[in-house]
């Protein structure tokens, strides 16, 4: 170190910090990280579902440690584990309740996140594997949230996960062993919770937790997208920093602070006044044990999984087999890794794009909410017809994208950020 | 784009409490308890624990719990809401024997949580819903769960019910479908006092359903406050900070 100093940014520390950053890059890591880190100064409201997605992450492994020490997995006591915390536990019933609406939270500000990507164009290049790492996390979260769902060993939670695996029973020849190989018995059994336990709470979350540094350091080292989608990077000032930029900290960690507080209102508000959330977070049918002999009278997916749910039941069975609509909603995850390369628009930020867009991305938002809704609906009246359009629109939003977003008329990018919230 | 997720959410809440409604069967009766009304609550562990603890349990809630939340003192427990012999700290079992079902044709079930899987309303208009039904084991049945194994065990404080058809004739074949109930004999209590009894029980149950509801409301009262201080000071944490941005 002395012989060849690191004139450009050298780590001046004494005492303790001196003698660990000696042998550990602590101060190096902070600075490059957190304290140096320069991020755009426009950040406005959409820019607060990053942080607040990884303090609803924190939230979800601090209370799901402390549900993991009563709660028991096995078909015989789950449920009456679940209730052994909401009652005889201390603050049990809080640390159930900050992990069940933690869960539909982490939907609510992930869906957030992806689309702030999605309008200011945060996707596109050189941020594509930016969006991938995201994009790779939101499926583990999708399996994460499925099989935490089981886990209560409710009602639904046994036929939920006696639908969602029977997906899998679909695929041609291989459909059936897959099928019992997935659930360790014929049908969701003790052996199927065991193993959904696991996962849930060490491989999957492990796997989150590793993802999850990826896309900060994808993140960091490309620097963030903003609201006008100019790389602050090209204008550096005399110091070498981006004129339009501002160290992370201390300016955006007061910010995201302000952020949490409101974010936390909100969670708060949930978790104290309506856990079930009118029975959309924890539905009425999951107070009810699993049991194999009585199927509640209309199954669906929370609703975090009903877009999907509504386009896997859009598609009709076709030569004998079920595996189109399968094939659908495995489709309607696999096109959002697409999306930097079918994008062909010469501006990233929406502020900058023309009408065309403007429309295709408001009728996106409707048809994935009315997805939502047709998802937790049962399949009569006029839901299926409006879930297969919806379905069409969806695709329609991604793979025409490549000619609409070309076509469509931009207005000019100015070289600099424009004002900050 | 503040407004466009309040309205999301907004859509959201209201496809949710849609749904939570659409069960199906006539409309049900609100039940308009309230947990926070701790006569009630007293009154409703009366009546359940003298009227349904013989063939129902409460698995999940034990009797100390119970008295402590309740403030019914251990002496008023002992002697007057607990008939096995059950310990105070024990869960509140019944004494129906595992052949049960042979006697009606289905195990009691357990209530602990039945105000959170089929709602209060639900509870309350269930037994509001028992009409005359001679073809029935017990010679009733149930407007909001037909076919229920359940005897009418509040007939001589609610009086016996008759149902109301609506015929209907379609294709030749005229159907009779069942709309409704109302009073044929009278019982020994008047109708706004057997809606008061059954609301009672209706407010107990939805209290074991989760016995910490009353005080997570009121804690959410001061969670908030406290949030909303922090935001005010974080706000201007903010903006101190912030002042240099330009």
């Amino acid at each position: 170190m002395a012989a060849t100093p690191d004139t450009a940014d050298p780590v001046k520390s004494t005492g303790l910090l001196g003698w660990i950053d000696q042998r550990f890059p602590l101060t190096k890591l902070w600075r490059e990280q957190v304290s140096e880190y320069y991020a755009p100064k426009n950040f406005n409201f959409w820019y607060y579902f990053g942080s607040i997605a990884l303090l609803v992450l924190v939230n979800q492994i601090v209370t799901g440690i402390f549900l993991t020490m009563n709660y028991k997995p096995s078909a015989a006591e789950a449920f009456s584990s679940v209730e052994y915390i909401m009652r005889d536990v201390d603050w049990g019933w809080l640390i159930r309740y900050m992990h069940s609406t933690g869960a539909s939270a982490f939907f609510i500000v992930v869906y957030l996140h992806m689309f702030r990507a999605l309008i200011y164009g945060s996707h596109r290049r050189p941020r594509e594997l930016l969006w991938i790492f995201g994009c790779v996390i939101f499926v583990l979260l999708m399996a994460e949230a499925f099989m935490g769902y089981v886990l209560p060993w409710g009602n639904m939670s046994f036929w939920g996960a006696q639908v969602i695996t029977s997906l899998f029973g679909s695929l041609p020849v291989i459909g059936g062993p897959l099928l019992e190989w997935i659930r360790g018995d014929f049908v969701i059994a003790d052996a199927t919770l065991n193993r959904f336990f696991a996962l849930h709470v060490v491989a999957l979350p492990f796997a989150l937790v590793f993802l999850v540094a990826a896309h900060l350091m994808a993140l960091h080292e490309v620097g963030s997208n903003n609201p006008d989608g100019i790389e602050i990077k090209k204008t550096k000032g005399a110091d070498g920093h981006p004129l339009d930029g501002i160290p992370f900290h201390p300016y955006y960690t007061v910010k995201d602070i302000m952020g949490v507080a409101g974010f936390l209102l909100v969670f708060c508000g949930v978790i104290f006044f309506a856990p079930t959330f009118g029975g959309v977070f924890l539905e009425p049918a999951n107070f009810e044990p699993a049991n194999p002999l009585q199927t509640p009278p209309h199954i669906a997916p929370v609703w975090y999984f009903t877009p999907y749910y509504a386009m896997l039941r859009a598609v009709p069975s076709f030569a004998g087999t079920q595996i189109w609509g399968v094939l659908v909603m495995g489709a309607a995850i696999v096109v959002l890794f697409f999306l930097p390369w079918l994008d062909r628009s010469p501006v990233k930020s929406i502020r900058y794009r023309g009408p065309i867009f403007k429309v295709a991305l408001a009728i996106f938002v409707v048809a994935f909410l009315v997805l939502g809704i047709c998802g937790m609906k049962p399949p009569s009246g006029i839901y299926p017809m409006l879930a297969k359009w919806c379905t069409a629109l969806y695709f329609a939003f991604f793979l025409l994208m490549p000619w609409y977003s070309r076509l469509d008329s931009t207005k000019p990018v100015p070289e600099r950020v424009t004002g900050h919230a | 784009m503040l407004k466009r997720v309040v309205m999301m959410a907004a859509a959201l809440l209201a496809a949710g409490t849609a749904g939570a409604q659409e069960a199906g069967g006539p409309q049900l009766l609100q039940a308009g308890n309230d947990i926070t009304n701790i006569d009630s609550l007293q009154r409703g562990a009366r009546n359940f624990m003298n009227l349904c603890s013989g063939c129902h349990s409460l698995q999940y809630l034990r009797y100390n719990r119970m008295a402590a939340d309740l403030k019914i003192s251990e002496a008023d427990l002992k002697a007057n809401l607990m008939f096995t012999s059950d310990k105070v700290f024990d869960t509140i079992n019944s004494a129906m024997p595992a052949d049960a079902e042979s006697w009606f044709g289905k195990q009691p079930p357990d209530l602990s949580l039945i105000a959170r899987s089929k709602g209060t309303d639900y509870v309350y208009s269930f037994l509001h819903g028992f009409y005359a039904d001679k073809t029935r084991p017990w010679g009733v049945n149930n407007l909001y769960l037909p076919n229920a194994s359940m005897p009418h065990v509040l007939l001589d404080r609610q009086g016996m019910q008759k149902p109301v058809y609506k015929s209907e004739s379609e294709g030749g074949g005229a159907t009779m479908e069942l709309v409704g109930v109302e009073p044929m004999a009278p019982g020994a209590l008047k109708p706004e006092e057997y809606d008061q009894f059954v609301r009672d029980i209706v407010n107990f149950l939805d209290y074991a359903g989760e016995p910490i509801k009353a005080k997570r409301e009121s804690m959410g009262v001061f969670v908030t406050l406290f949030l909303l201080v922090f935001f005010v000071f974080a706000y201007l944490l903010k903006k101190e900070y912030w002042k240099d941005v330009h």
